[in-house]
Parts: structure tokens; sequence; C-alpha cells
């Protein structure tokens, strides 16, 4: 593997995170991460949809006039949130996957990771980078994702993917956690770690 | 009564963006300062209230099980048919700005087209799915509801943007991060209307 494909995989995980550096896909992202396993659900789909309509649309560039490329690529990723949302929803009963989860994966058609990275890098770039770069931003937005569903299911629930962590060491699970502004302030300090490591991405 | 529940319900307690995070992307990106933040708000208001009665009718007489041929269920198009009304009214409502008011037009600028892949607008009419609404003028009333509560969040967090310019944030703070935690104490603020029900 040659250098500029490496950095295409490494650089949406940390330095050019979708979340915390591009402030992309923040939208239906922040409510699925009560508990581990609806963050992974989500990051899953994201990865898969990314990674796939960025190869469509990287396969289809040199044909799709400039003037009508946004609905093409709409009419594409809408096409790949419709084959994931029937997959899970096959799942739903065996695995018990969130209903409410259904709203967020449709809305993964209006995330502006998917929309912003096919309009950045696959519509300039050949298939195989493309596929890779929609691959790497969904894993970057997952692991963000993974993140504050590790600290939110850990701190309100005291449990792990359901199972007893906190709980049998006496811990009392703060509801606060769960409610949907914590999610925010914990993305808050994410950001603020990353930078105090990252000086260059500091505003003035 | 029930019309104005749901009208207040849809403003303060399913806020879009405390509750649900819905249009988050816009909400970061243009709430500098208080204008073109209530710019971007009047159009997003405008957008849910044409998009979400027209899905509304659509899924009921297209989409729904049963509703167009018998024994037809086209429920798994809802997605694509939501997202080409919505990019479509975007387009007209861009048309008829930039006709009449150029001045609007040229402040909101790029993020007037975006509003196509503003998740409120999507989020609206995917919980309208859910929510199972009686008639057109529930979904009206809640599309009104919650375009003036996604108002409301923007034009505050805008005004506080302005005042914090003058406060001392710490370096790796300031910028994003202290606007994720600024939402999420107003979202705590705003928990205060949880279960009013009028």
């Amino acid at each position: 593997m040659n250098a500029k494909l490496k950095e295409t995989i490494l650089n949406p995980i940390f330095k050019g995170n979708p979340i915390t550096v591009l402030v992309l896909g923040i939208c239906s992202s922040l409510a699925v991460t009560v508990t581990l396993k609806g963050a992974l659900v989500m990051a899953l789909s994201v990865i898969v949809v990314c990674g796939i309509s960025s190869l469509i649309l990287s396969l289809l560039r040199n044909t799709i006039p400039g003037r009508v490329r946004i609905i093409v690529q709409l009419v594409v990723v809408a096409m790949m949130v419709i084959l994931v949302d029937q997959i899970l929803k096959s799942f739903e009963a065996t695995y018990a996957i969130d209903k409410q989860l259904s709203v967020y994966i449709g809305l993964i058609i209006t995330n502006c990771i998917v929309m912003g990275r096919i309009e950045a890098f696959a519509l300039g770039n050949k298939p195989w980078p493309s596929f890779l770069d929609g691959v790497a931003n969904g894993a970057g937005y997952g692991l963000i994702l993974i993140i504050v569903a590790f600290f939110r299911e850990l701190l309100g629930s005291g449990t792990l993917f359901g199972f007893d962590i906190l709980n049998r060491f006496g811990y009392v699970p703060n509801n606060l956690v769960i409610l949907p502004p914590f999610a925010l302030i914990l993305l808050g300090c994410i950001v603020w770690v990353q930078r105090s490591i990252q000086k260059d991405l500091q505003e003035k | 009564m029930e019309y104005l529940s749901l009208f207040v319900k849809s403003i303060f307690v399913d806020n879009m963006i405390f509750a649900y995070f819905l249009g988050m992307c816009s909400f970061l990106a243009v709430s500098k300062n208080v204008k073109t933040a209530a710019g971007l708000g009047v159009a997003v208001i405008a957008v849910l209230l044409i998009t979400l009665p027209v899905n509304y009718l659509l899924n009921t007489y297209v989409l729904a099980p049963d509703a167009l041929v018998k024994g037809v269920d086209l429920s798994f198009l809802s997605f694509i048919v939501f997202i080409a009304v919505i990019a479509a009214i975007v387009q007209i409502v861009e048309m008829l700005v930039e006709k009449f008011s150029p001045e609007l037009y040229s402040a909101l600028g790029i993020f007037l087209p975006l509003i196509a892949v503003n998740c409120a607008i999507l989020g609206g009419s995917l919980f309208m799915q859910q929510k199972d609404f009686l008639n057109i003028g529930e979904a009206t009333v809640y599309a009104l509801g919650s375009g003036l509560g996604w108002f409301l969040a923007i034009v505050s967090l805008a005004a506080i943007r302005e005042k914090m310019s003058y406060s001392n944030v710490p370096a790796a703070l300031k910028g994003l991060g202290i606007t994720f935690i600024t939402v999420g104490l107003m979202g705590i603020a705003f928990m205060t209307f949880m279960g009013i029900a009028l």
C-alpha cells in the first residue's frame, strides 16, 4: 500500500475526524449514543452507506452532468440507506434493535458526512481510493460515536453492552448522563482533549 | 385545545435541537451572529411548513399500505419520496427568495440550498410518519411548532455566542468545544419543559 492511500485511510480517523474537526454529521449521531449497541449499529450502517455510495458515485463520476449531481447523489445515497434499513428491519426481532433507531438510520441520507465526502472526494478520484475514503470517514465517525456511547452507557446505566459493570459495586446510575444534552457536553470535552494535543486545530 | 397542546409540545418539549439534535450542522455553523441565524431560522420554518403537509398527504394517500392499490405496501419507498419532495421544494423556495428578496438571498448564501440536507426537515417528515397524525391540520401545526422551536434555538445560541466572544475561554476549548458545551447546558435548561401537558 502506498503512502497516499495510507494517508487517505488514517487522516479521517484522527487528524481530520469528520465530527470533531469538520463538524459534519452531528445531527443524526448523538441520539443513538445512549447504549453501546445502538452506537455500534449506527456506526456500521454509516460505514457501509458511506463506503458503497462513494464507490458507486466514483464509478459514475464521468457520466453525471454537473448540474444535476446533487439529485443523483441523493438518489444513490437514499437507495443505500433503504437497503441498510430493510436489512436492519429483518434483524430487529432477533437482536432487539431499538425501533427509534429506524428514524436515525433514515437520517443517514441527510448526514453531511456522506454527501460531503462524495462532493469533496469521490467525484474527483478513482473508485478504490474513494471507497477507502468513504469507509475511513465512516470509521472516524463511528469511533467518536463509540467513545461517547461508552461513557454514557457506563455512567448512565452502569452497564456495557447490557452487562453489569459498575452496578455490582454499588454504583447509582446517573440519569443526567442518559439525557441528550450530556452527549453534547461530552463531545465538547472530546474536542477539548483533541485540540489540546493538536494545537494547530485551535481557533483564535 | 389539542392543537394548542401539540403546538406547545413541538416547540418546547420535543424541540428539534435540544431533544433530538436535528439540524445540528447548520445550527453550529450559522449561529455566529443573530441576524443570519434569524434568516436561516425563518427559511427552515417556511420549508418545514410546506414539506411536512405535502409529505403527510403523500404518506397517507400513496405510501401507506392499501392506500394506492389494494394489497400494495409502498412504505419502503418513503425515504426516497420524502427527500425528493424536500429537494424540489427547497429549489422552489430558493428561486422565490432570489426573485422577491435578493437581500435575504445573498445573506443566506450557501445555506439555503443546504436546507435540503438539513436533518431537521427530513427528521420532521420521519417523525410525522411515526406519530400517526389524524389529519393534515395536526401535521401542519406540528411543522409550525418544530420550525419555531428550531428558530428559537438558533437565535438564542447566536445571541449567547455573540456575548461569549468577549469572555476568556481556554484556547483548546475556543470555538467548537465551548459551543458544544453551551448547547448542552441550554438543552438542560430546556428540560424544564419536559412533562408539561396542556
